[in-house]
């Protein structure tokens, strides 16, 4: 994907904002930034244990602005694409998620485009929402520093194993639920209480943590150790992962965020998390090293071993 | 939230047993080569970071225990030709990227052809219920998933369900590269799973024939590490015997039920092994008293008219037959990780979660202590 993007969508460009490759942008307007995002979501199926596309949708780029310091976002747009025969039932209820989901993270959609394409042109539904915010300051994916502590606000791999899980009709009973929520009255209070000391966020979405933890370490020519035993991963996941061969920190997550701060802050960041529904299982998961640049390192307690990001989609294994 | 079960993964007896495999190494007078025959202790190894904390005279190196890996790029190829022809195939999502000759079932499904994936061998039963076409389960693995699928073609499976086994027999490979006049290997380290089919008495012979000794672990870290306390303590000591490590799942007789199974609807065939060439009896195929459901028979004319691929280019340089038995290590191959990765992979050690190419890979190699 980072490649297809680079050769294609990035050629020419030589705007330093684009170039960033941020999941979103940020634009000077007087004293403040605008923070600015769009995503395209399409998921199978579109009702998920946990969630649906259209909570996906609106969850997507509330939490995109969020990560670059901008946690209450103004307005959103939808744009919807639907095949034909699609039912109405299930529009409906994409549509009362997304209004639900805005209401929880305290905005609004503004204004919005619905297409219709004939019948297998198209599976089912694509919703693309974008999103803008207001900040004082940008927090990028590339502010982490050597010494910082790194931080996930709750457990990992849910999302993405929870709608595998689903996809396939595994017939794994359990509490096995994708994490899909907004993050921004979340991320505030970890803002409030970090202040500065917060350096660098992201949102292990595609790829999972190790995908987002890499390329976070790449943007700031640094190495990351995680630490194994300290990993939030809940029970039916960690079943569910060792069932299929799947690693949890290689699936996406939707309701998750991981934090670069100064160590100083670790505790008080930590506690602002927990006090929050969505942060009780946060926890510090690693620290930011010097070393070979991009490098994610885990230390298993029984020794060490290099992270690396996957290329494609999980497959499970035979035995 | 919970934390896993620990007792097989708890840190400070792991460091205890590293401590005594480090021990016993440093009375070592000569180097020693041990092999697992598992790709799950290659996951477990690498998942942990083991191989990081192995004592520099101490080589472990990965046995043709990857049935992804084994299973022979003309198997490959059959199962494309009957995809190619139409049939709808059915098989586990690990062999989907495997290179036959030419093409793996992934190209032939990009190319339009139906394969589908499984994740049970009962989930064919449901789907060839659901149809009247004829379905092909293009069937893999070693006697842990041979079981599943005797057992559902012992359990009045639908007329329109063929089976194209490519079943193995992981004793029978670990005879080839113990009879390999090349062979550095003192000791094995056998699959725990496949043991809890066969019983571990399986390989009393071997060890009696090789004088080699053979100890049967799981796949947890301790299991790992305990086994191969297990063996060097044999191997510096002279001894050579058959030790049962997981005895929590394994038996001496093994499960009696599924071999009795494996055995009613499967016979032992001598046939090639991808890269390890010609391993006598490794081949599980099915009885005549199930040929109404054998995909060879259904399908013989297609499969005797399918115009034979051409090979690939990269194809000899790629060292997976030595990789396999133990000879090479994956960082010795030009390919791997330049031309041969998990996205676009040329030989079969590189496209199973369980193949030792793609462990390396995935797991970075050279943070694994690996230095050779």
């Amino acid at each position: 994907m980072r490649s297809l993007i680079e050769s294609i969508f990035l050629a020419g460009v030589n705007d330093a904002e684009a170039l960033a490759m941020g999941d979103g942008a940020a634009i000077l307007l007087g004293d403040r930034w605008l923070v600015l995002t769009t995503d395209a979501h399409v998921v199978a199926p579109v009702f998920f244990p946990g969630g649906d596309i259209g909570r996906l949708a609106v969850s997507g780029v509330v939490n995109d602005l969020a990560m670059m310091g901008a946690c209450d976002p103004l307005a959103l747009t939808s744009s919807v694409i639907v095949e034909e025969g699609f039912p109405l039932d299930s529009l409906r209820r994409i549509q009362a998620s997304m209004v639900a989901t805005c209401s929880e993270a305290g905005t609004r959609i503004v204004t919005g485009d619905t297409k219709v394409m004939r019948r297998g042109e198209l599976d089912g539904v694509v919703l693309s929402t974008s999103g803008v915010g207001l900040t004082h300051r940008v927090v990028r994916d590339s502010g982490l520093c050597v010494g910082d502590d790194i931080l996930v606000t709750g457990t990992i791999g849910d999302h993405g194993l929870a709608v595998l899980s689903a996809r396939n009709d595994l017939g794994l009973d359990g509490d096995l639920r994708s994490d899909v929520a907004p993050l921004n009255s979340l991320i505030r209070a970890a803002l409030t209480a970090a202040g500065d000391a917060l350096h660098a966020m992201k949102d292990p979405t595609r790829g999972g943590v190790i995908s987002a933890l890499s390329e976070m370490a790449d943007k700031a020519g640094v190495a990351i150790l995680l630490d194994q035993a300290s990993l939030p991963i809940s029970a039916p996941a960690r079943a569910a992962a060792e069932l299929l061969g799947i690693d949890p920190l290689a699936v996406a997550n939707e309701g998750k965020a991981l934090l670069g701060v100064h160590p100083s802050v670790t505790s008080a960041t930590l506690a602002a998390l927990r006090a929050h529904p969505l942060g009780r299982d946060a926890a510090c998961i690693g620290r930011v090293r010097a070393g070979v640049r991009g490098t994610l390192m885990l230390d298993t307690g029984f020794g060490t071993r290099r992270l690396l990001e996957r290329d494609g989609d999980p497959l499970p294994r035979i035995c | 939230m919970t934390r896993p079960p620990v007792e097989f993964r708890d840190v400070a007896a792991g460091r205890a047993l590293q401590a005594r495999l480090e021990r016993a190494m440093s009375r070592a007078t000569r180097p020693i080569t041990l092999m697992h025959v598992c790709g799950s202790h290659e996951q477990a190894i690498a998942r942990y970071g083991l191989r990081s904390r192995f004592p520099g005279n101490l080589q472990i190196q990965m046995g043709p225990g990857c049935p992804v890996c084994v299973t022979d790029a003309p198997e490959i190829d059959a199962c494309v030709a009957l995809a190619q022809c139409g049939v709808r195939v059915l098989t586990y999502g690990d062999m989907l990227r495997v290179p036959g000759s030419a093409l793996s079932l992934d190209d032939a499904r990009a190319a339009g052809a139906r394969v589908e994936l499984i994740y049970a061998a009962t989930q064919c039963v449901e789907i060839a219920r659901a149809t009247t076409e004829p379905i092909v389960f293009f069937a893999t693995g070693f006697e842990t998933t041979a079981v599943a699928t005797a057992s559902v073609l012992l359990s009045d499976p639908p007329a329109n369900l063929f089976v194209l086994s490519a079943h193995k027999w992981v004793p029978a490979a670990m005879e080839v590269v113990a009879s390999s006049p090349d062979t550095k290997i003192e000791g094995y380290l056998a699959a725990g799973h496949a043991a809890t089919i066969t019983g571990y008495g399986i390989f009393e012979s071997f060890v009696a024939k090789h004088g080699k000794p053979v100890v049967v672990a799981g796949f947890e870290p301790l299991d790992i590490l305990s086994g191969l306390v297990l063996l060097v303590k044999q191997v510096l000591e002279g001894k050579a015997a058959v030790v049962n490590a997981f005895a929590r799942c394994v038996s001496r007789d093994g499960n009696v039920r599924a071999q009795d199974a494996l055995f009613r609807v499967f016979r032992h065939t001598d046939g090639d092994w991808r890269g390890i060439a010609h391993v006598a009896r490794g081949d599980l195929r099915l009885r005549d008293e199930f040929a109404a459901h054998d995909a060879t028979l259904r399908f013989a004319d297609e499969l005797a008219t399918a115009t034979p691929p051409a090979l690939r280019a990269n194809l000899a340089e790629c060292r997976c037959g030595a990789i396999m038995t133990g000879l090479q290590s994956p960082t010795d191959c030009p390919l791997f990780g330049k031309q041969c990765r998990p996205e676009a992979p040329v030989g079969a050690c590189m496209v199973s979660t369980e193949g030792a190419c793609r462990i390396w890979h995935d797991h970075g190699a050279a943070a694994a202590g690996i230095s050779r």
